[in-house]
């Protein structure tokens, strides 16, 4: 827009008073109506999480402030107690993206270099979770984890599904990566060099692409710290199910909210290093 | 691929080693996704057509459009239109003014930035937020239509469907030429016929398709809804998990599995008619 020309508004109107080159007061009421904008989406966005952060530091009687919430993370008996929660969420965060990566990586990397020909139908495959709800996987995945069940019970094997659901963010993010560097040229140079295919993936492409695979396993572990629906659709517990849990047994649990907030807070962070890190990389090629 | 295949036959490596086919590379990821999200789909797709029993059954698709079942989608349908067009106009609103502004400046990035956490952050942590904001004991005020059922979930799904909205729609905007700008100024239009005549047509099929993607986002939300109330089956998500986990006697497997049909068959329509909007779409922004 700031390139706008104004020839066609008043050509004999001297038009290097206007260096922006667009009407003066259509630009300010254009202004106008960004600064309006921005500052109630600013608000639409920011006062629910506002809201989350003042009931976590309520007092005892309402209206006084106190930072018992929080250190109640730590201690909530439940049951199920919280912290057991949290730990199992971060241990199925882990598994998740190491799994997902180690799926992927080799593979996407192997279709580059040797099976073109099956790239479409691949991701294809890859993409389909984001299209099939998470609620009518959920379905079919009762009769595979009641067999699943007869061997382990562990809240741990809902990994197997979480990998499904993280698998197109971690596509994507490969696969951005893939593009950025000249894969068949660096295979062919260590091939020529005497490199097995083994060493080409993981030792000449692999390390090339390491912002790729950050973003992907940061992903993944966001995905599973987030996720609800299939936990508890097959009744484990992980931390969204227990906070679900803690409010409809006691609603105003002010401990409620200071988890809600730091799990927050926790995939804010994840999510933001993603979007850093990926800016300094572009800025550092330049 | 002709070069790299040349290298890996090379005469002293083939005699000496069992030569596979390249695609058996691709098999562990294969197994994985055959398991655990291609047989439950087609679970859920077979089963839908079988009685509990295990006979043919084509009369349960029939079900779907018996009055209990048929009010769920319609729920849904209902849920899902208002939350879109709500989270399409907004998000259109807000994507105009950032990409109204300086392509590098600050406000655009951290727009960007938030837009990509917020629009993963759904969940049970939203309802309790809005919940804090303007519900029972809400911050703000406490709205009366809060706990009513399309317009109290809807204004919570607008929290995630606007920076969705941001995502998919600004390439859009930001492909508008500003040359298509100034040649339609230099013929001597106004504003209106600006977005009337040029603008608009340009937009829609990108508008359109956006619209579609936000609708499959809310039909296959499930924690927010959820959370948000957990006494009444609304939507077709709701009722899949009430039928599979029926507290009362025998779960309702066999309804699961139709509801789960039925909307396996509306998201198979929405991103088609997604597809080819894109495709649409992409005729003149690139």
């Amino acid at each position: 827009m700031a390139a706008l020309t104004s020839v066609g508004e008043a050509p004999l109107a001297a038009p290097a008073k206007r260096p922006r080159g667009m009407q003066a007061g259509r630009r300010r009421r254009l202004n106008a109506f960004r600064y309006v904008v921005f500052t109630l989406f600013g608000l639409f966005f920011l006062l629910p999480l506002l809201a989350l952060l003042r009931f976590s530091l309520e007092g005892s009687t309402l209206g006084t402030w106190s930072i018992a919430a929080w250190k109640q993370i730590a201690s909530y008996q439940g049951p199920p107690p919280l912290l057991s929660a949290v730990e199992i969420t971060l241990e199925l965060a882990v598994l998740t993206s190491v799994v997902t990566l180690v799926l992927l990586v080799p593979t996407m990397i192997w279709i580059r270099l040797r099976v073109q020909w099956v790239s479409r139908a691949f991701e294809f495959l890859c993409l389909l979770p984001l299209t099939i709800p998470a609620i009518v996987l959920v379905v079919g995945l009762a009769p595979i984890y009641n067999r699943i069940r007869h061997y382990e019970l562990s809240a741990l094997m809902l990994f197997w599904a979480y990998v499904i659901l993280a698998l197109p963010y971690a596509y994507r993010a490969l696969a951005a990566g893939l593009n950025a560097i000249d894969v068949k040229t660096l295979s062919e140079a260590a091939r020529s060099l005497g490199a097995r295919w083994f060493t080409v993936m993981f030792r000449v492409i692999a390390p090339n692409m390491w912002q790729a695979i950050l973003n992907a396993l940061l992903l993944s572990a966001a995905l599973a710290l987030g996720e609800f629906t299939i936990a508890y659709t097959l009744l484990y517990t992980n931390l969204q199910v227990e906070m679900y849990s803690i409010s409809r047994n006691t609603p105003n649990a002010s401990v409620l909210f200071s988890t809600s907030l730091a799990a927050l807070v926790f995939a804010f962070v994840l999510l933001m290093v993603i979007s850093y890190a990926g800016r300094r990389r572009r800025r550092g090629m330049r | 691929m002709a070069v790299t295949a040349q290298t890996g036959a090379r005469p002293v490596r083939a005699g000496r080693r069992l030569r596979l086919p390249a695609w058996l590379g691709t098999t562990p990821f294969l197994a994985y996704a055959g398991i655990f999200l291609l047989l439950p789909t087609g679970i859920v797709v077979v089963d839908a057509f079988r009685t509990p029993s295990g006979a043919l059954n084509l009369g349960s698709l029939k079900a779907l459009f018996k009055s209990t079942d048929r009010g769920f989608f319609i729920n849904s349908f209902e849920l899902c239109l208002i939350s879109s067009a709500l989270g399409a106009v907004l998000g259109a609103v807000l994507a105009y003014a950032i990409a109204s502004g300086n392509p590098d400046g600050a406000v655009r990035r951290l727009y960007i930035a938030v837009s990509g956490v917020l629009a993963q952050f759904g969940g049970v942590t939203l309802a309790f937020a809005f919940v804090v904001t303007i519900g029972p004991v809400g911050l703000l005020f406490h709205a009366s239509w809060f706990y009513s059922f399309p317009w109290g979930i809807a204004v919570i799904y607008t929290y995630f469907q606007v920076p969705l909205m941001v995502l998919v729609f600004l390439p859009a905007i930001d492909g508008l030429k500003v040359q298509w700008r100034e040649a339609s100024e230099n013929l001597g239009s106004s504003p209106w016929q600006y977005w009337r005549y040029v603008g608009g047509p340009l937009l829609w099929p990108a508008f359109a398709g956006a619209c579609l993607l936000l609708f499959a986002n809310a039909l296959s939300a499930f924690a927010t809804i959820v959370a948000w109330e957990n006494q009444i089956a609304y939507v077709a998500p709701q009722q899949i998990y009430l039928a599979i986990n029926s507290e009362v006697g025998l779960s309702n497997v066999n309804q699961a599995d139709v509801l789960a049909l039925g909307m396996i068959i509306m998201v198979a329509i929405i991103m088609t008619g997604y597809a080819l909007l894109q495709r649409r779409a992409a005729r003149w922004l690139r």
